[in-house]
């Protein structure tokens, strides 16, 4: 009954996006309705090939067969990810790398969108869905809620949106909006996954077996709520035409700015932050086979984290038509909020308190710990860039590009890293990885790529903005904007030489995982819970 | 009164008030005595389950 009912849909879907591509106003329209139509064909067939087959769902099994997917994809679009990033920082060390032949689609201008996309929501969401199931499951003793269609119809729609918006930036199809650029259609889609992941999440969380919700779990969820919330106020848009990727949004000015950078901060916040501190508080703990530190501060942690991040976005507008006092408000909430960050960066770090000699046996811990490192790193520079008069200094500069890189190579990325790593030979059930020197030299590879883009970031920065504002006797500005483009060109080059380590340790990273599973012999049957997998 | 005054008038006074004392209360509760058994146990508690779902034998279920 059921599987008629979705063939159904699927195939109205189909037809209605075909006449959407016919009727498109935009290219990038266009090639979305076509994408959608292939999209929903495929379902359709995976559908049509499963009707009359018994949906046996064993409760007895966890569902991992969606999170070696997750693994998979993870460790793919991190790769694409930082290739991009590599190309963009070459762009801007070599102008002429933006060819006269591929302007629209392959410039500057359109492939920026793409990289931040494509390293915060296709590698950082695909990293956070996937983990999310992994760890709510296991911490609840419960196979995901849902089936084994909505988790699918979660991770796959997931895909698709990723797909759909890096089609569509290129092809020029953006609404401005920084992280926030998918066109209006797109953001109606990733509306629908969003609420069949928080389903699935709170009816697994709903099914637990374990008395207590583990803390991971808390951040994960709230990373879920806000992010929902977030996503449906920033793009509260009226499209032009139901055919046509343009939009026009319901606020305007500086309301509209405030909303923009309430989302945005808070995407750093909760996307980068708190679901990140969810994988943090299992992942910790499962590589050091310690439980977590102080399980009392990791509420308090919590609580404070979301009591603060939500205050603090203002601090994206100082000096511009946003009010005093809200500039202010914001301002001091990013101070306040270093507090709660260092208490979760003790936390994490202290899990290793009678296991450091773990440092120098097992590089995968020490990815994590570098992690965390990072993460108390960037969230000391984030507040501190946040009070007005650094921020007059820094603003508008590479200082902040190279702020954000330390936060998202070095905590977001190790982390992710670490947990791939954690991830691959259980899900595959492999006695180990592959090669620890492997990891090794991905570790040194991304640490260094990271240092070397973080510190030319801050020299580029701070000379851009000393440059900018230094004046004559006479009260004339010395230096045209052009000059401190000019002046630099070696931090540019050094910034692209960090992203090629950064983006060499990931395709090794690859190969490793690759290889996990490839090459390595199985575990024995009977684990250390003396289980043995019913097939 | 205008609803934007209103508003900040509350933001200002009550509901920062009642934030504050919400997020000490939440604090004072994680610190309360006699909570260290419970937190050990929810710390260890990922320690177990990895490979299965408790209670394995449950008979499977047809999908909705």
């Amino acid at each position: 009954m059921w599987d008629y009912v979705k063939l159904i849909a699927l195939g109205v879907i189909a037809v209605a996006a075909a006449i959407a591509a016919n009727y498109a106003r935009d290219l990038a329209f266009m090639v979305n309705a076509i994408e959608v139509m292939l999209v929903s064909a495929i379902a359709f067939l995976v559908v049509l090939r499963g009707v009359g087959d018994p949906k046996v769902v064993n409760r007895g099994e966890y569902n991992d067969g969606i999170i070696r997917w997750g693994v998979f994809l993870t460790a793919f679009w991190g790769v694409v990810g930082f290739l991009v990033g590599v190309v963009i920082a070459a762009q801007l060390a070599w102008p002429w790398l933006n060819f006269e032949a591929l302007q629209g689609i392959g410039n500057f201008g359109r492939l920026r969108p793409l990289h931040t996309s494509a390293v915060i929501f296709a590698f950082g969401g695909t990293a956070l869905i996937t983990t999310a199931f992994y760890v709510v499951q296991r911490t609840s003793a419960a196979r995901l809620w849902g089936g084994n269609a909505l988790p699918n119809f979660v991770f796959w729609g997931w895909q698709t949106v990723i797909l759909l918006a890096a089609t569509s930036y290129v092809l020029g199809g953006s609404q401005g909006k920084e992280y926030a650029e998918p066109a209006w259609h797109i953001d109606i889609l990733i509306t629908v996954v969003w609420v069949g992941f928080l389903a699935v999440y709170a009816g697994t969380i709903m099914n637990r077996k374990e008395p207590h919700i583990y803390v991971a779990n808390w951040f994960y969820l709230s990373f879920i709520i806000t992010i929902a919330m977030l996503h449906l106020i920033n793009n509260m848009a009226i499209p032009v035409s139901i055919v046509g990727s343009s939009s026009v949004q319901v606020t305007s000015g500086v309301q509209d700015a405030m909303i923009q950078w309430w989302y945005g901060h808070n995407a750093v916040g909760f996307f980068l932050t708190a679901g990140f501190l969810g994988m943090m508080y299992y992942f910790v703990p499962k590589q050091a086979e310690r439980p977590v530190y102080s399980y009392k501060l990791s509420i308090i942690h919590f609580w404070a984290l979301i009591f603060l991040y939500i205050w603090a976005g203002p601090h994206h507008l100082h000096y511009t038509a946003l009010p005093e006092w809200a500039s202010t408000l914001g301002m001091v909430m990013s101070v306040i909020l270093w507090m709660p960050s260092w208490g979760g960066m003790i936390n994490g770090l202290m899990t290793l308190s009678g296991a450091w000699d773990k440092l120098r046996t097992d590089p995968v811990i020490r990815m994590m710990v570098v992690s965390i490192g990072f993460y108390g790193m960037s969230t000391f520079e984030g507040p501190m860039m946040s009070i007005k008069a650094v921020n007059s200094l820094s603003h508008y500069t590479d200082w902040t590009i190279g702020h954000v890189h330390s936060g998202a190579l070095g905590w977001n990325g190790m982390i992710t890293f670490g947990a791939l790593y954690f991830l691959t030979p259980r899900l595959w059930n492999r006695a180990g990885l592959y090669s620890l020197k492997l990891v090794s030299w991905h570790f040194w590879l991304a640490t260094i790529g990271i240092v070397l883009y973080a510190s030319s970031m801050w020299v580029s920065g701070i000379m851009e903005g000393l440059m900018w504002r230094e004046v004559d006797a006479n009260g004339f500005l010395v230096n045209a904007f052009a000059d401190t483009v000019g002046a630099k060109y070696p931090m540019n080059v050094v910034r692209a030489l960090g992203g090629v380590m950064y983006l060499s340790g990931g395709l090794i990273m690859a190969y490793n995982l690759w290889m996990t599973v490839k090459a390595q012999p199985a575990k024995d049957a009977v684990n250390a819970n003396d289980f043995v997998p019913a097939e | 009164m205008e609803i934007y005054t209103f508003l900040r008038h509350m933001a200002d006074s009550w509901g920062m008030l009642a934030m504050l004392l919400g997020f000490l209360g939440i604090c004072l509760w994680a610190l309360r005595p006699g909570s260290r058994p419970l937190h050990d146990e929810a710390a260890n508690s990922i320690f177990r389950n990895d490979a299965a779902p408790a209670e394995a034998s449950q008979p499977d279920c047809k999908e909705a």
